[in-house]
């Protein structure tokens, strides 16, 4: 808990980089940087969980608990993101969403 | 604890014996013996598929995070029948283009792993478990789109699934995490008594559903479908399209009907628009596809469209239907995908046109592509038919009459660009038709089932009398 600051402020700032992260997934031109924002979205929601578990319910550990679990499971998502997107530049020298798309409709 | 009652999850842990015999079996096994994993592991899932079939006893583990009962047991029993067909169809591709790739064990080892996160996700009891089997379930599907690493269209495709379904986890995560803030638990059992209908409570469950909508491509989240399956391998497209969507399916459908309850009057207009979307954008787009992939694609939105007519009944009959149609769909859907598979590996031929003049040729694997889409479309003597009359009639029972209308309307539009393809098939004649080729055993197999099931699941009752039966558990 930080003195002087209280939960609406932090929700606020959660919501604040949830909604960047979701403008920046679809308007990026680059797959790093989608990746970048999914990640934002993903941290927006450890946050809030952080927060809610040391705000309003001191007493149990639960959210704390789910938010280690989400920081986990998304380095493995960003692994394997990364894995493919390093295979698609071999073939095609570039990770711009415009040169890879061929399939459209 | 007693040690017996791990055997609750006798499911999971016979999956996951079987990765790990795998995974020894490839270390021990001599270079040019590589070709015989693909019959082991067949052979090993199916005694796992068989040994599923066994009884097992309602109960719930680790303090309630993971919980089984009649229904759920029953639905793993479809998946792995499910997986079972897949793997029996897609066995001459692995044995031609990707053991001799060196990268066969791989293949089994993720596709399982994908299976046991799905059996986690409906089994799970509390939010947490929900989500570590939702994310088991994705990854492995994306690294296996991805798996043709020749292949730019299959990175492509690769890449697209895993950041769409990336953003959709991370969307249900915010959801969940509203739900958490209201009812200060990640447990069902605890949610479900907390849980009201307030202006958070309501935004959580649009962004879970949303989540989840990805999964089940619900149309403002389809874009991926039709773009992944054209580039994945055609067995990863159609587990997507069967196995993944019907998981999703039913652990959305036990969520809404039990834990989200209390909103049900949020969730109905919800699901209604989305509904009506789905099925028109779904059809209205199949109609202008020319590869069979894609087409596909389309038509399996459309269905996911139909199976939101049960879910939104919120009954015992709604819960019954889903899953009866959901099995269905796994029959019908696979033997068309496993026609694909059979032209696709022997002919390298995806388009509609190409079809052309298939029955002079190919009797047997016309009249098998015939069945499957009269299925999905629904022409009454085959399964398709009785699965969509029970939706319909789920839906019109609360009401919705409307809404039955409107989906009325969209089985004539898919029964034209159904059609299509079967005129292709018997009607037209071709200069340059697929020549006459026979398939292996493991494919003839396959489609065999897929073809039983097809012809008796609609007309065999009392199945549908035991789906319903079971469905009672989570309308007590």
């Amino acid at each position: 808990m930080i003195p002087g600051i209280s939960i609406y402020e932090l929700l606020t700032v959660t919501s604040i980089l949830f909604f960047i992260g979701v403008y920046g997934f679809i308007t990026r031109k680059n797959l790093i940087s989608i990746l970048i924002s999914v990640e934002l979205i993903l941290n927006a929601s450890v946050i809030n969980f952080v927060v809610i578990n040391k705000y309003m319910y001191p007493d149990m550990l639960q959210g704390v608990l789910f938010s280690i679990f989400i920081i986990a499971v998304a380095a493995a998502e960003t692994a394997l993101a990364v894995s493919i997107i390093i295979n698609l530049y071999r073939q095609i020298n570039s990770v711009e969403v415009k040169d890879i798309e061929t399939m459209k409709y | 604890m007693n040690i017996d009652s791990l055997l609750v999850m006798r499911q999971e842990i016979s999956l996951l014996a079987i990765i790990l015999l795998l995974l020894v079996a490839e270390i021990f096994m001599a270079k040019n013996k590589k070709h015989s994993i693909v019959h082991l592991a067949i052979f090993l899932f199916g005694v796992h598929t068989l040994v599923g079939f066994l009884p097992l006893t309602e109960n719930s583990l680790f303090g309630g995070m993971f919980r089984t009962n009649g229904l759920i047991h029953f639905f793993k029993n479809v998946l792995n029948i499910g997986v079972l067909i897949l793997l029996l169809q897609s066995a001459d591709w692995l044995q031609e283009k990707i053991v001799s790739q060196n990268k066969g064990t791989e293949f089994f080892v993720l596709l399982f792993s994908s299976l046991l996160g799905m059996y986690f996700m409906i089994s799970s009891g509390d939010f947490l478990m929900f989500y570590l089997g939702l994310e088991l379930s994705t990854l492995p599907v994306a690294a296996l789109a991805a798996y043709e690493t020749a292949n730019r269209k299959s990175s492509e495709a690769g890449i697209k699934l895993i950041l769409s379904s990336a953003l959709a986890s991370g969307v249900s995560l915010f959801g969940i995490s509203m739900l958490y803030a209201t009812s200060g638990s990640i447990y069902f059992a605890d949610v479900i008594e907390l849980i009201t209908a307030t202006q958070l409570t309501s935004l959580g469950a649009i962004l879970f559903f949303a989540g989840l909508a990805f999964k089940i491509s619900l149309v403002p989240f389809h874009f991926w479908t039709a773009d992944v399956y054209q580039g994945a391998p055609i067995s990863i497209a159609s587990y997507l399209s069967v196995i993944s969507k019907g998981a999703a399916v039913f652990i959305l459908m036990i969520l809404l009907f039990t834990v989200l309850k209390p909103l049900i009057h949020v969730w109905e207009n919800m699901i209604y628009v989305v509904a009506v979307a789905t099925m028109f954008i779904g059809n209205l787009f199949a109609l202008r596809q020319q590869n069979m992939k894609r087409f596909l694609a389309f038509s399996s939105i459309a269905q996911a469209g139909f199976i939101l007519l049960g879910l939104i009944a919120g009954t015992q009959l709604g819960m019954a239907t889903v899953v009866y149609f959901v099995l269905i769909y796994v029959f019908s859907n696979l033997a068309a995908f496993g026609v694909v598979q059979a032209i696709s590996l022997q002919t390298g031929k995806e388009h509609i046109k190409d079809y052309e003049g298939l029955y002079r040729t190919n009797p047997n694997l016309s009249l098998v592509m015939m069945l499957a889409l009269f299925s999905l479309a629904g022409i009454p003597p085959v399964a398709g038919f009785f699965g969509k009359f029970f939706l319909f009639t789920a839906a019109a029972s609360e009401g919705y009459y409307f809404l039955v209308f409107l989906a009325v309307v969209n089985v004539t539009i898919s029964l034209y660009y159904y059609l299509l393809v079967v005129r292709a098939m018997f009607l037209r004649k071709s200069d340059t038709p697929i020549p006459f080729f026979k398939n292996k055993i493991y494919m003839r197999i396959g489609l065999i089932i897929t073809v039983i099931g097809i012809l008796i699941l609609g007309l065999y009752s009392p199945l549908y009398d035991h789906i319903y039966e079971l469905s009672g558990n989570f309308n007590r």
